[in-house]
């Protein structure tokens, strides 16, 4: 995309500052729920590899599971979104952004106390029991508010925009935005039992309910946990690696065709279930037809690099990024097999899913999120630079260990699993019972356990780092970033 | 005419508003048809309301998280059908608000554990599932027989599964609590509750008919499941979609 040099507008002098203080609070609430989900995430999986960590009942395997969901998807990926998106639409858009602090404020604490209502309740056994929708009602009507208010936000400020083509990182934003609020929305429609209590019951029931929840459930990997993150792609990669995007109608075509596909793929999380047969094949095909502009994006992204691939010798926050890319690629050529029935009638139930999941989540999602506030922490508090750049490639070597332990034994025990549970003997007997699957899997749990501990291990050299340079001189302020011309470091 | 994305590009109402077309038609596709077509659920005999211990349990099941560990949906496979029984259908799940079909075993499949183990079996895996399962990964559950159950809201609660389409009518709804105590004591008047729910267990399921606590719910729930559907009654090609 030719302009989008220019867009990074150079001249602007915004007859204000931007509203950067809620930004600089998202996104040290990012590190702090990415801790918090990676330290849970471990401690669940050593749960199961040594069920006496079990502490009945707060501390039971299934109430801790959605805290470290939510923790990642919601808190750790949701603050790196609010911190991002607001920052990237301010800049792209050349606006201070509607509702001024007021709003940004008001969003960001608004977003703590959700992700607080709904962890705790988690704990106290307060659940709704649908996957990655959990919080009971009155968590749900308080995330609606925040998330119309975030709408409006983003909306009005491109509203008041000053360039006149909204950047393609805000095509991405705003539909991830308006899409959760439609999941949101019809996923959680439910009736309160009592106004005074936290018990309420789906409206849906059954196998609609199922279709509902996996279009659903789908969809928060497909627009919170792609199509913002892809938003990020498209600003902070070009921006770090001081090139233009790739191609500018490729992001055109990346765009509609994504969002367009992505809804349909819920399906395939029913294989051979009760839901009916023709939406099971609608969903493999969309699903499989996904993997284009999955890898149209990755593309898109990858190329941007050209001619600047030697940055990625010397620049560990970019090979961050470009990493991230990279495992974008991958899950989302791993995703469209797994949705082919007979693969996944092997994979499902299994292990196989979790390490999939997480080869998106730790290895796109968390890997990008890692670059762009490496990227950010020093435009934001104007501290020139990162305390440590070494500190940065000892993260980035420690979490790519600990992704490739996870995915791998993943991998082993999923299809391990999944190749017991079917397998007969001479006699034509089932050869094993269901609990000698799950003895067999200790080995790889520990070893999973391990590539856990590795990644959140990398999280804390980063908060060490990101802290340590918070504590460096400013930057005076004549010399603000915000009225020098665009660079690499901004 | 020459389609000149621009135009989309310098509008963000219009771009809001075909992002939301576009991201609305697989949703409206996929969704609508399941509440339309007829034969999505099969016309099986058998499938009931759940009496008002099961609710309890099943809402005891929801909160403690069990189908992150546990599906309750048998796949048409050879293996699973040995495994678990005959595969599940639609119509036995159709008064799940919400679905409990799960997403991941770390456990077995519970569709059809109904009657599959004696109570004390249950209530002995429960407190300690090592002690008959060694191999066993399962948390324990001990507190779920410490704790007494909570069940002065039972009317509402069956009341509110009117709302959204569970056909509890008035005569259960005012008999929810007589009906909830009478599943936990084998000695009380079972006529009415199995006039109401037939087929559902009656029995002190901890070892107390005067007390109930949740884990008599929760086990009252486990034994009917996938029990309703007498299967011998039904071809194959009865239960196709």
């Amino acid at each position: 995309m030719a302009e989008s040099g220019t867009l990074t507008m150079a001249a602007a002098r915004p007859a204000e500052r931007y509203v950067d203080d809620a930004i600089r609070a998202f996104t040290l609430t990012t590190l702090f729920w990415g801790i918090v989900a990676f330290l849970v995430g471990v401690y669940i999986a050593a749960e199961l590899a040594f069920p006496q960590l079990n502490i009945e009942p707060w501390f039971n395997w299934a109430r801790l599971r959605p805290v470290h969901t939510s923790a990642g998807i919601f808190a750790f990926g949701g603050n790196a979104l609010f911190a991002t998106a607001l920052y990237v639409v301010q800049r792209t858009c050349r606006a201070r952004l509607f509702g001024g602090d007021a709003m940004a404020w008001f969003l960001f604490w608004g977003y703590q106390v959700f992700i607080v209502l709904a962890a705790s309740g988690y704990v106290l056994g307060i659940t709704k029991s649908k996957e990655y929708a959990e919080p009971e009602w009155y968590t749900d009507l308080w995330l609606t508010l925040i998330w119309v208010l975030f709408l409006v936000a983003f909306f009005g400020t491109i509203v008041k925009r000053k360039e006149p083509h909204i950047y393609v990182a805000n095509w991405f934003y705003l539909s991830f935005i308006i899409t959760v609020a439609m999941l949101h929305i019809v996923n959680n429609l439910t009736l309160p039992v009592s106004w005074f209590g936290s018990k309420s019951y789906v409206i849906y029931s059954g196998v609609q309910d199922a279709m509902v929840q996996w279009w659903y459930g789908h969809n928060a990997v497909g627009f919170f946990l792609t199509a913002a993150f892809l938003g990020m792609m498209y600003y902070f990669i070009p921006k770090r690696a001081e090139r233009p995007i790739y191609s500018y109608r490729l992001s055109i075509v990346h765009f509609w065709a994504l969002i367009f596909l992505y809804i349909w793929a819920g399906p395939h999380h029913l294989h051979y279930t009760a839901l009916p047969d023709w939406a099971q094949t609608l969903g493999m095909i969309f699903s499989i037809m996904l993997w284009m502009p999955s890898w149209g994006g990755m593309i898109n992204g990858l190329m941007t690099l050209s001619g600047a691939w030697e940055k990625l010798r010397y620049d560990p926050v970019l090979r961050f990024m470009v990493t991230a890319v990279g495992f974008y690629g991958m899950s989302t050529f791993e995703g469209p097999v797994m949705s082919i029935r007979p693969v996944n009638a092997l994979s499902h139930y299994t292990d196989w899913t979790i390490g999939h999941v997480h080869s998106g989540v730790l290895g796109w999602v968390a890997f990008i999120v890692f670059g762009v506030v490496y990227h950010l922490v020093p435009v934001l508090w104007r501290r020139g630079q990162l305390y440590s750049m070494k500190l940065v490639a000892w993260h980035y070597w420690i979490a790519t260990m600990g992704i490739v332990l996870y995915i791998t034994s993943m991998w082993v025990s999923g299809i391990m699993q999944g190749l017991m549970w079917r397998a007969y003997d001479s006699l034509g007997f089932l050869q094993y019972s269901f609990v000698e699957t799950v003895a067999a899997m200790h080995p790889f749990y520990m070893i999973r356990a391990l590539g856990g501990i590795l990644f959140l291990t990398g999280g804390l050299i980063m908060v060490f780092n990101v802290w340590m340079t918070i504590r460096q001189v400013e930057i005076p302020e004549g010399d603000s970033p915000l009225l020098r011309p665009a660079t690499a470091n901004q | 005419m020459k389609f000149n994305h621009a135009i989309i590009e310098k509008n963000v109402t219009l771009l809001a508003v075909l992002s939301l077309i576009v991201v609305a038609i697989g949703g409206l596709v996929q969704i609508v048809p399941l509440f339309t077509i007829e034969s999505t659920i099969e016309k099986v005999k058998g499938v009931r309301p759940y009496s008002p211990l099961e609710v309890e349990g099943r809402d005891i099941y929801v909160r403690e998280g069990c189908y992150l560990c546990h599906s309750q949906q048998i796949r048409p496979f050879r293996d699973e059908v040995e495994r678990y029984g005959h595969y599940s259908l639609a119509a036995e799940s159709m008064y799940d608000h919400p679905f409990q079909w799960g997403s991941k075993r770390n456990g077995p499949d519970l569709a059809r554990v109904g009657g599959k183990y004696t109570n004390a079996w249950l209530v002995a895996h429960f407190v300690d599932p090592r002690s008959v399962v060694p191999e066993s990964i399962m948390p324990r559950y001990g507190f779920l027989a410490d704790d007494a159950l909570d069940y002065r809201d039972i009317a509402e609660k069956l009341k509110t599964l009117r709302a959204v389409g569970v056909p509890y009518t008035d005569e259960m709804i005012a008999n929810a609590q007589a009906d909830l105590e009478a599943q936990n004591n084998p000695d009380a008047d079972a006529k009415g509750l199995l006039a109401r729910y037939p087929k559902a267990n009656i029995a002190a399921f901890t070892g107390d008919p005067k007390r109930v606590d949740e884990m008599d719910a929760m086990i009252a729930y486990l034994q009917m499941l996938g029990t309703l559907i007498k299967f011998d009654d039904y071809t194959a090609k009865d239960l196709q979609q």
